[in-house]
């Protein structure tokens, strides 16, 4: 993707999370724009680890139909709030892009993200096709000159193009990818990892992962399991959850 | 005053004429299809006295997520829009071939391909290559199971097949039916422009011939 194929419209890394900032009373720095944008792009302190779960699909939009009458819209959901219940458990605040079997634009989801200053964004998707859980990471090139695809540096630029957003994430991405690989693989639920676009993952300014949810294919090891099965559910949702509150820690150590 | 007999009559006629009006159309349709699927079987006029080359087609695995390059040699047309065009056909063939690793049940799957220059970046001094406007049909996208992986994979085989045989091809973009499309099935985007080089598959001594 090249820059000038972003557009003209530019949005401010985690613009809500800036005036996210302005609204805290105790947050000095908010008056000073530079620094509450810096706080925007590197949000993963000890005092704030949100977590975003966008549920894909929802009204009108029904995602794939995944048999036996399921949609992708309504299992997107239930997983969304089984999974925000585990993380409340873990003490972590999970906030979710729609609440309900309701239409959301994804720039409404990318907004709702990017104002929460998420440490994780996960975008929660079904397909009655392949098997196991499809991890998928951003197709973007990381940003920023040493290829980390970092959010650059303190004194960098706070500025990201909106349609390209994700490209300054992508190394984090990539890291929170392989954390929710060794927590399904640990529980025994086939992975699959890839690279691809998808809204509104290009315009979230936090490290994002796709995750999307298939019925579990019978192989040497596992046993064949409808997607609808709640315990293969339940499985994958404990892990997500033990993925996440390993990268918190991983964040507080580092 | 009419007589029993001919109300009869008049509606044994009648519907017979409602059967045969029913016989004529599916017939109709049968015949479209027949000549639909010749049209996609049959090698194009353009092949006609051209020797066979060896092409690689990238098909997809749903099941682990891979594009295999499957070798195959065709008659491919001098004129490379045409070129690009027989390359795809052949590789929607493949997933609708019996036990496809990838199957979508499409005979035309793409409509036309066009091939046009890539602008030159300020500055820029080697060749950027040409873009492929890949016009799908608007029967392949309703036969797209949909899903990311799905979608994604559709998308990558064929930007992986023209950039394997069209080296010239560095970027890709999707039309349906002629027009934007926002995505194939709900989910892989189509309103952005590929880069060909984002499906190249890495070599994999472990699988057949390469995976994403």
């Amino acid at each position: 993707m090249r820059w000038t194929e972003a557009g003209l419209a530019m949005a401010l890394a985690g613009f809500g999370g800036a005036f996210g900032q302005a609204a805290r009373p105790a947050a000095p720095q908010a008056a000073q724009p530079s620094e509450s944008m810096a706080t925007a792009t590197q949000p993963q302190t000890e005092t704030h680890f949100a977590v975003v779960l966008d549920a894909a699909h929802g009204g009108s939009d029904t995602g794939a139909r995944l048999g036996n009458g399921a949609l992708e819209k309504n299992l997107t959901l239930t997983m969304a709030e089984r999974l925000q219940e585990l993380l409340r458990q873990q003490g972590i605040v999970a906030t979710m892009t729609r609440r309900a079997d309701v239409d959301v634009s994804a720039l409404t989801r990318a907004e709702v993200a990017n104002h929460a200053q998420a440490a994780v964004c996960l975008v929660i998707h079904a397909t009655a096709t392949g098997s196991g859980v499809h991890l998928f990471t951003t197709s973007l090139a990381p940003a920023g000159g040493s290829g980390t695809g970092q959010p650059v540096t303190a004194a960098g630029p706070r500025i990201l193009p909106w349609a390209t957003a994700q490209a300054a994430y992508v190394t984090d991405s990539l890291k929170l990818e392989s954390e929710l690989d060794a927590a399904l693989v640990h529980a025994e639920i086939p992975v699959t990892m890839g690279r691809a676009s998808v809204a509104p993952m290009e315009n979230l300014a936090c490290p994002t992962v796709a995750v999307e949810l298939a019925p579990l294919a019978p192989g040497n090891t596992t046993r064949g399991r409808a997607i609808t099965d709640g315990r293969y559910e339940k499985a994958v949702e404990g892990a997500l959850a033990a993925a996440i509150g390993s990268w918190r820690t991983d964040r507080k150590e580092q | 005053m009419i007589s029993r007999a001919h109300k009869l009559l008049f509606g044994l006629l009648l519907l017979a004429c409602v059967a045969m009006a029913a016989v004529l159309i599916r017939l109709r349709n049968r015949a479209q299809d027949r000549l639909q699927e010749q049209a996609a079987a049959a090698p194009s006029m353009q092949t006609a006295g051209v020797p066979p080359t060896e092409v690689t087609l990238y098909v997809p695995n749903d099941l682990d997520d891979s594009l295999t390059g499957v070798h195959e040699d065709l008659a491919l047309p001098q004129d490379a829009s045409a070129e690009a065009q027989e390359l795809l056909a052949n590789l929607v063939a493949a997933f609708r071939a019996p036990g496809s690793s990838h199957p979508l049940d499409v005979a035309n799957g793409v409509n036309e391909v066009y091939l046009m220059p890539v602008p030159k970046a300020a500055g820029e001094t080697s060749d950027p290559g040409q873009m492929a406007v890949v016009d799908l049909s608007g029967a392949l996208v309703s036969a797209q199971p949909s899903g990311i992986e799905p979608e994604t994979l559709t998308l990558l085989s064929m930007m992986a097949t023209l950039h394997a045989n069209m080296p010239a091809i560095t970027e890709v973009h999707f039309l349906v039916d002629g027009q934007p499309h926002a995505t194939l099935a709900g989910h892989a985007d189509l309103t952005r422009t590929y880069l060909a080089s984002e499906a190249n598959p890495t070599p994999n001594p472990e699988a057949a011939e390469g995976t994403r």
